[in-house]
């Protein structure tokens, strides 16, 4: 497949606005629960606030996906088939739940919903917290299996695939609360950071099993089931157009194989490895370190949601082996 | 439950893309408005056909067949195609399996082109939605036409008869005859797409033509020597009986 910026912005994007907000309300959670020392964190309003904007981003570039924008209402109307229109309505809800949790932190609201037997006080802004955490991975789901879903397309059709978008949408989110972390919250930095560096370790085996999946993969699709001509030399001269057509622009890249190689490595070494370092070395809160990995973190994802394009072979790449 | 769908015949279409121009030329002087048609006349033209024609070698030279492919969306009975599209402009009538494009409803996210394997979707550029093959559902019901121009344009275009339209779920139709007599296949049956339209495959056609065939030894023209031909001198069944 062709990569496509759009969706690779939008998909990257929202991953990290998801992981960040997941980041900051799990901490949360924890103190709540006890399990982290019990205390008031102020960059849960700021990591709202990131999250929203990286949502609305994502959102944003999804558009100049489209052919017909203004139409884009439409997309949320076949939800009982379609994972792409319940991404539509995933991702608006998520950004709701989101909003007035932000809204809450923001405005101080500290109406107690009810008390947990430890003596803590579930608040407005954390019970409308869970509901934006549910959405969160529902709209992690729905963004995976647009892509699982495609049978034909070997490479996405796998659980992997809805692991990997959850993984590394969760590594990159936590990365960047750790920087938030180092500058508003020290307190939960060591959670945070050690939970970031748990998940792009996470995200690394997972992704790379899928790798040697892929590399192992045969499609059950050759030019002689395409044709349904079964004989062991056929050879295309002609595929009906001279200037190629959109079957030969949209799915067919033309990257040679080592930029793909290249983006391969970097993904492996920028998206999962400098980052983990870089956190486990940052025992000290160094905010400028761990922006540092968040940042490498995002480019390294950027060449792996890239590559996750051009890792999937369409098969009707089958009858366009040549142009005349 | 009806299914019209075309049948190719791959042992007779000879390739000369008369399905291809005339598809275009209808489709594209439809109400639905032109197809993107891009530098038709430079050096790279390019631009949205609904059925274009393939062609193949298949063999080792010299032992080598030409295959010339046409390829069109194959209105699937199971598409895939369908249910991914958010919207709902992909659709698969129910009163006769065509699956068609809102072109009103189409917001152009591609998706149903990637939920396709056999590539049968082209975006238009200009118009920036989804456009695939309708089997000229414009014209296959239209009632101005005498009942024999009710076909799809390609079929009607076809000089070697290559193409039949019709109710593969008719068995009685001739698109099932020919299936069912010329053992007619699918492409890709593997990812149980069920497509409607039917292929028939390449048949023997080297005949063995005994020299009887051409020369008849009993030739009645030899007898009575009105023909220009030699005459034979061998003896034929005719001379050694005496009835």
């Amino acid at each position: 497949m062709k990569p496509a910026i759009s969706v690779i912005l939008l998909t990257t994007l929202i991953g990290v606005a998801q992981g960040l907000f997941l980041a900051y309300y799990s901490a949360e959670l924890l103190s709540l629960l006890m399990i982290l020392p019990n205390q008031v964190l102020v960059g849960s309003s700021w990591a709202g606030i990131i999250s929203l904007i990286l949502l609305v981003g994502g959102l944003i570039a999804s558009f100049f996906h489209l052919g017909h924008p203004e139409r884009a209402w439409r997309s949320a109307t076949m939800w009982r088939t379609s994972w792409l229109s319940r991404e539509v309505i995933a991702l608006p809800i998520t950004m709701g739940f989101i909003f007035i949790y932000t809204a809450l932190k923001l405005t101080g609201n500290q109406q107690v919903i009810f008390s947990l037997g430890n003596g803590n006080q579930l608040d407005l802004a954390a019970v409308v917290g869970f509901f934006a955490m549910v959405s969160v991975f529902v709209l992690f789901i729905c963004t995976a299996m647009i892509y699982t879903c495609l049978k034909f397309l070997q490479e996405w059709h796998s659980p992997l695939t809805v692991l990997n978008f959850v993984l590394m949408g969760c590594a990159s989110g936590f990365v960047m609360a750790s920087a938030m972390a180092a500058y508003f919250d020290p307190q939960v930095f060591g959670y945070i950071s050690s939970a970031a560096i748990v998940l792009s370790v996470a995200a690394l085996i997972s992704r790379y099993a899928s790798l040697i999946r892929n590399k192992n993969l045969r499609s059950p699709s050759t030019l002689q089931t395409a044709i349904g001509i079964h004989h062991p030399n056929i050879r295309q001269i002609a595929q009906g157009a001279m200037g190629g057509s959109y079957n030969t622009r949209a799915f067919i890249h033309t990257y040679g194989p080592s930029v793909v190689q290249f983006a391969r490595r970097f993904f492996l070494i920028a998206g999962f490895i400098v980052p983990v370092l870089l956190l486990a070395i940052s025992n000290e809160a160094s905010v400028v370190i761990c922006a540092l990995a968040f940042l490498i973190q995002y480019a390294g994802l950027l060449a792996e949601r890239w590559y996750f394009f051009i890792e999937a072979k369409h098969p009707q790449n089958l009858y366009y082996q040549m142009i005349s | 439950m009806t299914q019209l769908a075309l049948v190719i015949d791959l042992n007779t279409c000879v390739g000369c893309h008369a399905c291809v121009t005339s598809c275009k030329e209808w489709n594209t002087s439809g109400e639905a408005g032109p197809m993107a048609d891009k530098n038709p006349y430079g050096a790279d033209p390019t631009g949205n056909f609904f059925n274009r024609v393939q062609t193949f070698e298949v063999g080792v030279f010299p032992q080598t067949e030409t295959i010339h492919f046409p390829k069109s969306c194959l209105h699937c009975e199971e598409p895939p195609c369908v249910p991914v599209c958010p919207t709902g402009a992909s659709y698969k009538r129910p009163e006769d399996g065509i699956v068609l494009v809102d072109y009103d409803k189409c917001i152009g996210c591609e998706y149903c082109a990637w939920a396709c394997p056999y590539g049968a979707r082209e975006f238009d550029e200009s118009k920036k939605v989804m456009k695939k093959c309708t089997l000229c559902v414009d014209r296959i019901y239209d009632e101005e036409l005498p009942k024999s121009l009710r076909k799809p344009a390609c079929v009607l275009a076809c000089p070697a008869s290559a193409r039949i339209f019709g109710d593969i779920h008719d068995p009685e139709s001739e698109a099932s005859i020919a299936i069912n007599l010329s053992n007619g296949y699918q492409l890709m049956p593997e990812w149980g797409t069920q497509a409607a339209n039917h292929y028939l495959p390449r048949r023997k056609v080297d005949i063995k033509v005994h020299e009887e065939d051409l020369m008849r030894s009993s030739n009645p023209l030899d007898k009575e020597d009105r023909g220009q031909r030699e005459p034979t001198t061998r003896v034929t069944l005719d001379d050694s009986t005496s009835w």
